[in-house]
């Protein structure tokens, strides 16, 4: 943050020092334009990497932690089964907590399928007991083998067999945005170094006369990097706010939802897009300082 | 305040200047004279750092140009008013701006000299142009705002290149008495020129010497003026 401070403190002070430089519309605008267009493809980028991320930890958290079994018995077996699998259960290493839900609990698991009013009592629904694992996990073919002798109504649905894939597919796609934002990182980069190059010779001139009055490399160097920084930090504000404004117009899914709905920012999230202009004005400043020192040390 | 010692220069192959000793002390007055492709502007360019001797030792109030680095000699610079044969102005910047210049890039505020530059501005016949941009000036006018910026910091040495190349005779006494009443003040003041009338004015005015480039080498020119 020191440094952040310290390249603010540059921005808005010594206006003077930038006037020495010939303002060059041409590639002023350009120089903005590219920042805006990188900022706008970053706010995509972080978009896509935090939904991302989102959705792998709550697969994850939810696979890693709770599994469920599934009880299926006629109705005077039910209760001695359930108290079989919690025995079983008990002496299982590896598992921390197993409780049968509660009727309103499978209500509500059920509600969204069969409505509110369901008359739980009159149907043969399963029963559900929820296992939450300890950080050792427990061994699924063992629990379902003991599972068989002492409770053969009982079934184990450990999740994992289907999501696991999409777990490692939600981390592959986070991996994939945080590679977007390098490259859009360094291809900023690369686009204001060019550019400040072009610059810096298109002022071989002025850098002549400001020598000749007895102007310092860190005087020069300093008005071209105010220029690049400023502009970059303009160009990158205006991309990241139509990014942002994009984003916010992307259809808002239910808070559960799939992958393509929840591909926006939530809550404290949205304020992250707005380290990107930051980014890329530091980004800038470093490019341009460099580019324009290593110049005028060639050409002294 | 400059010293050259035995100093050789050339650019490429050939030689230029060869075994040119010159000190210019403090408060004195020099004109440099000699042909047109003499190496006088050349001369110029060793005397504030803007080239370096091939061989010899040239100092800047002291200090071996050699064992300078680059923010040693903008510093020395701020020392020397240089005006440059080709003025050399930020094309963008008003006159005004341009003759502050010197101050601007020192740090400072232009705020600080705005009196100097109007009495400067006047003395040069500059006033009505103060807004003007360079390339709307004449040769003459140039080389006017050149002096103005050269002096501006109040400098310990000016070193001009023709400053008069391009102004009618009685502009060219104004010049040259700015420069003499700086010169009075206890400036240093190196003039190449190789108009034999205005060193003859400066003769009537100030002690001065004479020096002249002639087959590589430096003379002190001799009474023949
Ligand atoms: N940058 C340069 N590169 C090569 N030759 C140069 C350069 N500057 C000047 N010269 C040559 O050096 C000689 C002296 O130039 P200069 O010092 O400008 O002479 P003067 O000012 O006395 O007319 C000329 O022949 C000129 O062509
Ligand atoms: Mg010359």
């Amino acid at each position: 943050m020191a440094v952040l401070s310290k390249v603010l403190v540059f921005v808005t002070g010594d206006a003077q020092a930038d006037r020495v430089v010939p303002p060059t519309g041409f590639t002023a605008r350009l120089t903005g334009l590219a920042a805006g267009s990188m900022a706008f493809l970053a706010v995509f980028a972080l978009a896509l990497s935090l939904a991302s991320g989102r959705l792998a930890d709550r697969w994850s958290d939810a696979l890693a932690q709770s599994s469920t079994i599934r009880i299926s018995a006629t109705e005077d077996q039910m209760d001695a089964q359930v108290l079989a699998v919690l025995e079983v259960l008990a002496t299982t290493p590896g598992v921390l907590e197993a409780r049968p839900l509660s009727d309103d609990e499978q209500n509500t698991l059920l509600e969204p399928w069969f409505g509110p009013d369901l008359p739980l009592d009159d149907l043969p629904i399963p029963r559900l007991i929820e296992v939450i694992e300890d950080a050792g996990g427990f061994d699924a073919t063992g629990l379902r083998n003991r599972l068989a002798g002492e409770a053969p109504g009982a079934v184990l649905d450990d999740h994992t067999k289907w999501r696991e894939p999409l777990v490692a597919a939600a981390g592959r796609l986070r991996s994939l945005g945080y590679l977007a934002m390098l490259v859009i990182t360094a291809t900023t980069a690369i686009i204001i170094t060019l550019a400040a190059n072009a610059a810096l010779a298109a002022n071989a001139q002025v850098i002549r006369v400001l020598r000749l009055v007895g102007a310092r490399d860190a005087y020069i160097a300093r008005a071209f990097v105010r220029r690049y920084t400023l502009r970059t930090l303009t160009g990158a504000a205006a991309g990241t706010a139509l990014g942002l404004g994009a984003v916010a117009l992307l259809p808002g899914g239910d808070p559960a939802g799939g992958f393509l709905t929840g591909l926006g920012f939530q809550g404290a999230h949205w304020l992250w897009p707005l380290l990107i202009p930051l980014l890329a004005a530091l980004v800038a400043f470093a490019a341009t300082r460099m580019t324009a020192l290593a110049t005028l040390k060639e050409r002294s | 305040m400059i010293e050259l010692e035995e100093v050789t220069y050339g650019y490429g192959a050939g030689t230029l200047l060869s075994g040119i000793s010159l000190k210019l002390a403090p408060g004195s007055f020099h004109f440099l004279t000699g042909p047109s492709g003499s190496g006088k502007t050349t001369l110029l360019k060793l005397c504030y750092g803007d080239l370096v001797a091939g061989q010899g030792r040239v100092a800047l109030f002291g200090q071996d140009v050699r064992n300078m680095d680059r923010d040693d000699v903008a510093l020395a610079r701020r020392r020397v008013g240089v005006v440059h044969q080709d003025c050399q102005f930020l094309d963008h910047l008003s006159v005004a701006e341009n003759v502050t210049l010197p101050v601007i890039v020192a740090g400072r505020a232009a705020s600080g000299v705005e009196s100097d530059l109007d009495d400067l501005l006047g003395w040069v016949g500059l006033s009505t142009q103060k807004e003007a941009l360079p390339p709307e000036l004449s040769g003459g006018e140039r080389q006017r705002a050149a002096l103005a910026r050269a002096v501006i910091m109040s400098p310990d040495v000016i070193l001009a290149d023709e400053p008069t190349g391009n102004v009618d005779w009685e502009m060219s006494l104004r010049l040259l008495t700015l420069l003499v009443e700086l010169n009075r003040m206890g400036k240093t003041v190196m003039i190449a020129t190789h108009d034999m009338n205005l060193i003859r004015q400066a003769k009537a005015q100030v002690a001065v010497r004479v020096l002249r480039i002639s087959n590589q080498r430096l003379q002190l020119a001799g009474a023949d003026l």
